[in-house]
């Protein structure tokens, strides 16, 4: 029988609003310690150039500079996936931007100064900067040594001598003979440049390297326990002996994953005398310096039956990786098995190429690569569907997955894997799909109609653990340990809401430390991939779970009933049929006393685990295999207006179905709609970056790198969330935070089709791409 | 070095500060009031909003010696006695709050609105946070907390002397939040 809830899916306002609007939220950048040494950086002006001399000695004589390190004094390998980055760079720089020297002084000032008198020679190269040409063979090498660097083996496969640091390869079917029976074929091109993520709070970090080889870090990150695990790998020191902190996070898509500058200041702080050292990036430096989203071209060809049956998809995808592979050759991987979007497709051809290029490098960012894919294949969708003479979404609606259907890494699609055509339906629906825009008011303006479909399951290693600790307090109340972090996304109030329901607390009785500390709080892989609520969602029912188990043995006892026959309501225990008798969780959580004085049981500290299920590496040859723990399905609807003299797109209306499986808190999940729309509107019309032909990046501010503002809201927003549960999700839910993002910017590059009869390939659509591609068309608007 | 004697928070400060030392640096590494933070350093992001005489600045753009003699306003003076103010109490009600990153700036720059417009149309409102960059919430629910703080708060009293602080009508309105 299910009972019916008390907080799980009701709105309850996240608990740490209140430190949040009082500015009593403490993040990394707000954070001092006595003694505390401020870090400054020399990049490099090139994208690609040998260093021929570093003359640091001015800048080591200035008085309160501490430390100067060059990248000869540190020869570290760092990696996520590939050892190919080191933490300074050596002999040659591959980015405008690369870190070169860093400088640990008394203050901010000094350390700047100190940079300004620092004096390298650079002897520049021709810098590798489309990955199209990077990948042939008479391309120049980023890493000449790829071949040698170590890597996870087995699910990244760099190609030696070339600048390919992974190939992802999906196999399906028979694409040629498909292809050569097909009827209809459509082949496009498409690319979207590099982004910055642009989380409010720049990347900031505090080390000390403390006396017997141990390490304190204090760091605005995702993943406490990965940044813990890489510096153990990277500096040889036992993981207990790295103790890193994560105070409030100001925001992280995907940016603040893995390790960025937690060694560089440790190794600052080593060679000041275990100072504790603090770098806090400008936003300059973030833009410059810190990874990007990567760039894409991608190639999609698409054969059908006459009537609109998708027979083959063949693509290739070529990623911008940059200077170093991070997560780059990771997207390259996740973005390859979601490549041809949520359709039944019976022979598949995909080709990733992660590429080396010499660009600020890339990472995860929200929606980790399938922004990217998507912007292509639901763009050709809709061009197929015109080919065909069909509505854009009857094609989609006619290929969607359906239960008995296989996914093109070989996984069967169930009802519990949610209703793609539910979403697409809900937002078709919502914007009145179908039905023409009425003409705008005035003549030069135009108005479309576009969707787009959109999936995505978490990237992670097969074996991804997540745990929680709950631990009651002497009033009966609940304190939940977990070391995923919540940078905004809201998890901790969902994993509050279910502990409240499963502890039978009220909601305020159960709280949530905003610090994440690897010395207390238990292990969780990292906050990425839209996994938190999931996985940690289950520790957290496990440990709850542990919790009444103790509860009930203790009770069970001073009751003489079977520990089955206790019930747990209202923060108490009692037999069954017997709530006159409860007793009240406060003379239960550190143990019962008896009348007499004798005591029984002990403080109930509950702990919960959660491992990732059934997951297998891809096959390297044919990608088949089952990658994903879940898959999030969701469309958008958009309806536009352009303005043919400005080029400028408003959103007049866009509605977005996501199918949650189950809402865990209808008011954040609106947020993480709402907020990831209008993330994706900012990569649709506005964002990417520019570069010189030497590789210079030319809008790293944002005076010249526009995301957008309040002004730039859609007339309309609807979030509309289904409910078709997730058999093995916490109460039915499945992630949602990043897919909001995901296919905004192929709704509206279909609707500006609509408007303009014109095909655009590259994002974004700013007004300079329509007004241009209006002028070439030669037309009146 | 200058002397300087602003008035932060109702409180007056005396402080000896080099010409160069921007007001933000003035307020979080002098008065530890680091709720105003840091996003860009080149006014661009409204991150570090505070109101200076009642009007709102990037103080990252304004020199610790330019608020010498003036009333400073950040988002630490922003609750009485522990109290959210009825705007603050908003962000929290509305869910406009994420990260929480850009919340002092958009707070004082809502504040800075409705002491000169009580009764802000929803342009006024998104002018007024247009300079405040926010990149979790998408805006939305952060218009929705200022105009549900507009219709709670009264306006002044005429010639009363503290005209720089909205007084509450009800600030109780929460339905959640922190017990």
């Amino acid at each position: 029988m299910t009972r019916e809830l008390t907080y799980v899916g009701k709105s309850v306002p996240r608990d740490d609003a209140a430190d949040k609007v009082t500015g009593a939220a403490r993040y990394t950048h707000d954070l001092s310690l006595p003694g505390m040494l401020h870090a400054a950086l020399v990049t490099s002006p090139h994208a690609a150039a040998r260093i021929a001399r570093i003359d640091a000695s001015d800048a080591a004589r200035l008085p309160g500079v501490r430390a100067v390190l060059t990248g000869a004094d540190v020869d570290v390998r760092l990696g996520l996936y590939m050892q190919d980055k080191r933490i300074l760079a050596h002999d040659v720089v591959r980015y405008q931007g690369e870190p070169v020297v860093a400088v640990a002084a008394d203050t901010l000032d000094i350390a700047r100064e100190a940079c300004r008198r620092i004096h390298v020679e650079y002897e520049p190269r021709p810098a590798v900067l489309d990955p199209r040409e990077a990948m042939k063979t008479a391309a120049a090498l980023v890493h000449p040594d790829l071949g040698s660097y170590s890597h996870m083996e087995g699910v990244f496969f760099p190609t030696s001598r070339t600048n390919i640091a992974h190939h992802q390869k999906i196999r399906k079917g028979d694409v040629d003979a498909a292809f050569a029976s097909a009827e209809v074929i459509l082949k496009a091109g498409f690319d979207n440049p590099p982004v910055q993520h642009v989380p409010m709070e720049t990347h900031a970090s505090i080390a000390q390297a403390l006396p017997g080889g141990r390490a304190e870090i204090w760091t605005s990150s995702q993943s406490p326990y990965t940044v813990r695990h890489l510096m153990s790998i990277a500096f040889g020191l036992p993981h207990n002996a790295v103790r890193v902190h994560v105070p409030y996070v100001g925001g992280g898509f995907g940016g603040k994953a893995g390790l960025n500058l937690e060694p560089l200041v440790y190794v600052l702080s080593k060679a000041a005398g275990g100072r504790p050292v603090r770098f806090v990036a400008t936003r300059e430096e973030e833009f410059n310096t810190l990874p990007s989203r990567q760039g894409l071209y991608s190639t999609i060809e698409i054969g059908t039956t006459r009537a609109g049956t998708i027979v083959a998809l063949k693509a290739t995808y070529v990623w911008d990786a940059g200077a170093y592979a991070d997560y780059g050759v990771n997207v390259g991987r996740a973005a390859a098995y979601s490549g041809a979007g949520p359709y039944a497709i019976p022979n598949c051809w995909i080709d990733s190429f992660v590429v080396y290029t010499n660009k600020v490098y890339g990472t995860a960012y929200r929606g980790f690569g399938h922004l990217e894919v998507l912007w292509g294949v639901e763009r050709a969708m809709d061009q197929m569907a015109r080919k065909l003479g069909l509505d854009p979404a009857e094609f989609r609606r006619r290929n969607l997955l359906k239960p008995g259907d296989m996914t093109i890494t070989g996984e069967t699609f169930t009802a519990g894997h949610g209703e793609p055509s539910a979403c697409l339906d809900a937002v078709a629906g919502a914007i009145d799909w179908g039905t023409p825009s009425p003409p705008p008011v005035e003549p030069t303006k135009r108005r479309g109609k576009g969707i787009a479909m959109l999936h995505k399951a978490p990237a992670m290693p097969t074996s991804t653990a997540c745990s929680a600790i709950i631990k009651l307090d002497e009033d009966g109340a609940a304190d939940i340990l977990v070391s995923g972090v919540d940078y905004g996304q809201g998890t901790y109030t969902v994993l509050r809401q279910i502990a409240a329901e499963e502890l039978r607390l009220p909601i305020q009785a159960v709280h949530i430390n905003s610090d994440c500390d690897t010395a207390f709080t238990p292990y969780d892989w990292q906050t990425v991939a839209s996994r938190f609520a999931y996985m940690g969602g289950h520790a957290v029912l496990r440990a709850a779970g542990d919790c009444l188990g103790q509860i009930r043995a203790v009770a069970a006892q001073v009751f003489g009933v079977a520990t089955d026959k206790i019930v747990c309501e209202n923060a108490s225990a009692y037999p069954a049929g017997e709530p006159e008798r409860a007793i009240p969780y406060r003379d239960l959580a550190l143990g019962y006393t008896y009348p007499n004085g004798n005591a029984i049981g002990g403080p109930v500290i509950g702990h919960g685990r959660f491992i990732a299920h059934d997951l297998t590496h891809l096959d390297p040859d044919t990608g088949q295999g089952r990658p994903a723990q879940f898959w999030t399905y969701g469309a958008h609807g958009v309806e536009i207006e352009v303005d043919t003299e400005t080029g400028e797109i408003e959103i007049l209306r866009i509605a977005t179905a996501i199918d949650a499986g189950k809402v865990l808190n209808a008011g954040l999940a609106r947020g993480q709609v709402i907020g990831g729309v209008v993330q994706g509107i900012g990569s649709a019309l506005w964002e990417g970056f520019r570069f010189d032909r030497s590789g210079h990046l030319l809008n790293p501010s944002f005076v010249d790198y526009k995301i957008p503002t309040a002004k730039d809201l859609p007339r309309e927003m609807t979030p509309i969330l289904l409910e078709n549960p997730q058999p093995d999700g916490p109460y039915g839910a499945r992630g949602i935070a990043e897919h909001p993002m995901i296919s905004v910017p192929s709704a509206i590059g279909n609707a500006l089709f609509d408007a303009l009869g014109i095909e655009f390939a590259s994002l974004p659509l700013s007004p300079e791409s329509v007004v241009t591609r209006l002028a070439e068309r030669g037309a009146e608007p | 070095m200058y002397d300087i004697e602003p008035r932060v928070n109702g409180h007056t400060e005396r402080a000896s500060v080099p010409a160069g030392m921007t007001l933000l640096e003035f307020l979080r590494d002098r008065l530890a009031l680091t709720g105003s933070k840091e996003g860009c350093g080149i006014g661009e992001c409204g991150a570090c909003t505070v109101l200076l005489d009642g009007k709102p600045v990037t103080a990252c753009l304004v020199l610790a010696v330019e608020a010498d003699g003036l009333d400073v306003r950040t988002i630490e003076g922003e609750a009485t006695d522990g109290q959210l103010s009825a705007l603050q109490q908003s962000f929290v009600d509305a869910g406009a709050v994420q990260c929480g990153f850009c919340t002092p700036g958009m707070i004082m720059s809502a504040r800075g609105l409705l002491l000169r417009n009580p009764h802000p149309s929803d342009e006024e409102i998104v002018e007024a946070i247009a300079g405040n960059l926010c990149r979790c919430t998408g805006y939305e629910a952060i218009l929705r907390a200022i105009r549900a703080a507009a219709q709670q708060e009264v306006e002044p009293l005429p010639g009363e002397p503290d005209t720089k602080t909205a007084r509450l009508l009800r600030s109780d309105q929460s339905t959640g939040g922190r017990p």
